[in-house]
């Protein structure tokens, strides 16, 4: 793959001053995605499922193609995929749906202090409302959930493993295979929060064993507004829907109601169609692209900054060793939020804050760190104008007596 | 000179350093408002005292980026000694200022006026409102 080319397909890229280093929050999009959105608006535009007419066909058959194409993508089948809003809402229809019908006070649930606040506060809730215990995989002294530790929290009560697949703030992949193979031996059911694992890398859900495994769009080049919930498909069956409405019904009577199968049960409302279908075309750029290749580029680019990174002096890198192109880090005695004023002064986008982790962010024993994240549009000169900047932002701050 | 350098060079670092009337006080007197940014973390706590028209103490405590606690201790600077009335214009045009909107420019912010460089970076413009804010919420509690 070639990012001097890639990037052309972008066209917020245009703009040849801006260096974008912010996908771990959400992705740009290249003209396929935008076209496709453009083409079932001007072309198609009209509900899904209900009306019995030609242009309806179409749009149900563009909808079902988009699905199909995102069960492939991760190597599952077209029921096991329910549409969703973001990889947030379905990571808590998982809570919602089978936590709360599932759990009783006996019951374990282990997060981890690595979860974005989407994964471990749905799991919060159905702790509060069934009294079933909230367990913590203790991380190790990079930070990372490792199968040793995973042990050490595992007991015949635990019921839900909710994990991270790549953590958003330290870019480390877990080591989620063997957690899965580990919680399946004494019955428990894992859902994965794949939101920086998808864009990234290849997911096989057969060969992980996962049960549940949410993302989102927009973090992988597709729209807004539309996510992903991949199930094993007897799991979703004996699921309740969260949400009731149209659609999602079978027969309706005064004081009852049957659903329909899965996925449909879980997908009341008209659906985010556009959106579906934009997401099917960002698998198609991803696939020609190759996610190993689109791998290695991002972690190519995340080690040669991180050794320019060490060599100027005074930065903090929380997660040297990550496995992925993501980089937390902070300048020696400045709070992020300053600092970030200098990067968005050169046109650098990146990220400040706690990124929605807030209890990493507390393991670190940080107020907040600056994150950058590489995508296959980044190139060697984006590392480098980023560097410079960093370079001249740290002497500032010093010279103004930080 | 860029723009940022110019937004520090003054008070900023200063009070950030040096923060002036930091510490909350114990006491009935002190009216307290928490206000906490939770998207960048910025957690400030800001305690008026009012006597016969007068705001007689201000102070503050908390953590966050240079801008919102230099704008705290600036802010009780400012205020402390002015009028009720006095101090809610000081308020009023300090917010109006940093969002770029029609302000009274008779009305004397002595060193509030460094913020001015603020409504030139719109992302920043919450990190020096926070603690105005909070002490706005201290007269409503009234």
């Amino acid at each position: 793959m070639d990012p001097y080319i890639l990037k052309k397909d972008f066209p917020v890229l245009d703009d040849d001053t801006l260096c974008y280093l912010d996908t771990a929050a959400s992705s740009l999009k290249p003209w396929k995605v935008i076209k496709k959105l453009d083409e079932y608006y001007e072309k198609y535009g009209v509900n899904v499922h209900r009306g019995v007419y030609n242009l309806s066909y179409v749009a149900t058959q563009k909808y079902d193609e988009s699905r199909l194409k995102v069960s492939e993508f991760i190597n599952s089948t077209f029921e096991e995929i329910v549409f969703t809003r973001g990889a947030s809402s379905a990571l808590n229809l998982v809570a919602s749906s089978y936590g709360l019908n599932n759990l009783t006070e006996k019951d374990e649930i282990i997060v981890s202090e690595l979860e974005h606040h989407s994964q471990v506060l749905p799991w919060q809730n159905v702790s509060n409302i069934t009294k079933a215990k909230l367990v913590y995989v203790p991380l190790n002294n990079e930070g990372r959930i490792t199968v040793e530790n995973f042990k050490s929290v595992l007991n015949e009560n635990t019921k839900v493993v909710a994990l991270n697949y790549v953590s958003n703030v330290m870019g480390y992949i877990s080591p989620i295979k063997e957690i899965i193979a580990l919680a399946h031996e004494v019955g428990a059911i894992v859902t994965v929060d794949a939101a920086q694992a998808a864009p990234h890398k290849k997911i096989d859900v057969v060969d992980l064993d996962c049960d549940f495994l949410s993302f989102s769009g927009h973090k992988m080049l597709g729209p807004t507004g539309i996510g992903v919930l991949y199930g094993k498909r007897h799991l979703l069956e004996a699921m309740p829907p969260i949400e009731f409405g149209g659609d999602m019904n079978d027969n309706v009577e005064k004081y009852d109601a049957s659903w329909k199968e899965a996925p449909y049960k879980f997908e009341t409302g008209t659906p985010p169609i556009a959106e579906a279908i934009g997401l099917g075309a960002a698998i198609d750029y991803l696939n020609e692209v190759g996610l190993d290749n689109i791998a290695k580029h991002e972690y190519d680019l995340k080690e040669y900054t991180v050794n320019k990174m060490k060599e100027l002096g005074d930065i903090i890198i929380y997660n040297e060793t990550s496995e992925t192109g993501i980089v937390s880090f902070n300048i020696e005695g400045v709070h992020p939020h300053d600092a970030i004023t200098y990067f968005d002064g050169d046109n650098i986008c990146m990220r400040a804050g706690h990124h929605c982790a807030q209890l990493v962010i507390r393991w670190l024993k940080v107020v907040a760190t600056l994150r950058i994240s590489f995508y296959l549009y980044n190139t060697k000169e984006d590392c480098d104008k980023f560097i410079k900047t960093l370079k001249e932002a740290r002497d500032f701050f010093k010279s103004v007596g930080f | 000179m860029r723009d940022l350098e110019v937004l520090y060079r003054q008070v900023i670092m200063d009070h950030y350093k040096n923060p002036r009337n930091k510490g909350l006080k114990q006491g009935m007197e002190y009216k307290t408002i928490h206000i906490k940014n939770p998207t960048c973390g910025d957690d400030i706590t800001v305690q008026s005292k009012i006597d016969d028209g007068v705001v007689s103490d201000v102070r503050h405590d908390g953590s966050g980026c240079s801008i919102c606690c230099s704008s705290a201790s600036v802010m009780s600077e400012t205020l402390i000694g002015k009028k009720l009335e006095d101090a809610k214009s000081i308020t009023e045009t300090y917010m109006n200022m940093l969002t770029n909107k029609e302000f009274d420019e008779t009305v004397e912010l002595e060193d509030a006026i460094a913020y001015a460089g603020v409504s030139k970076f719109p992302a920043r413009v919450k990190c020096a409102s926070i603690a105005w804010k909070a002490f706005e919420g201290t007269l409503e509690s009234e």
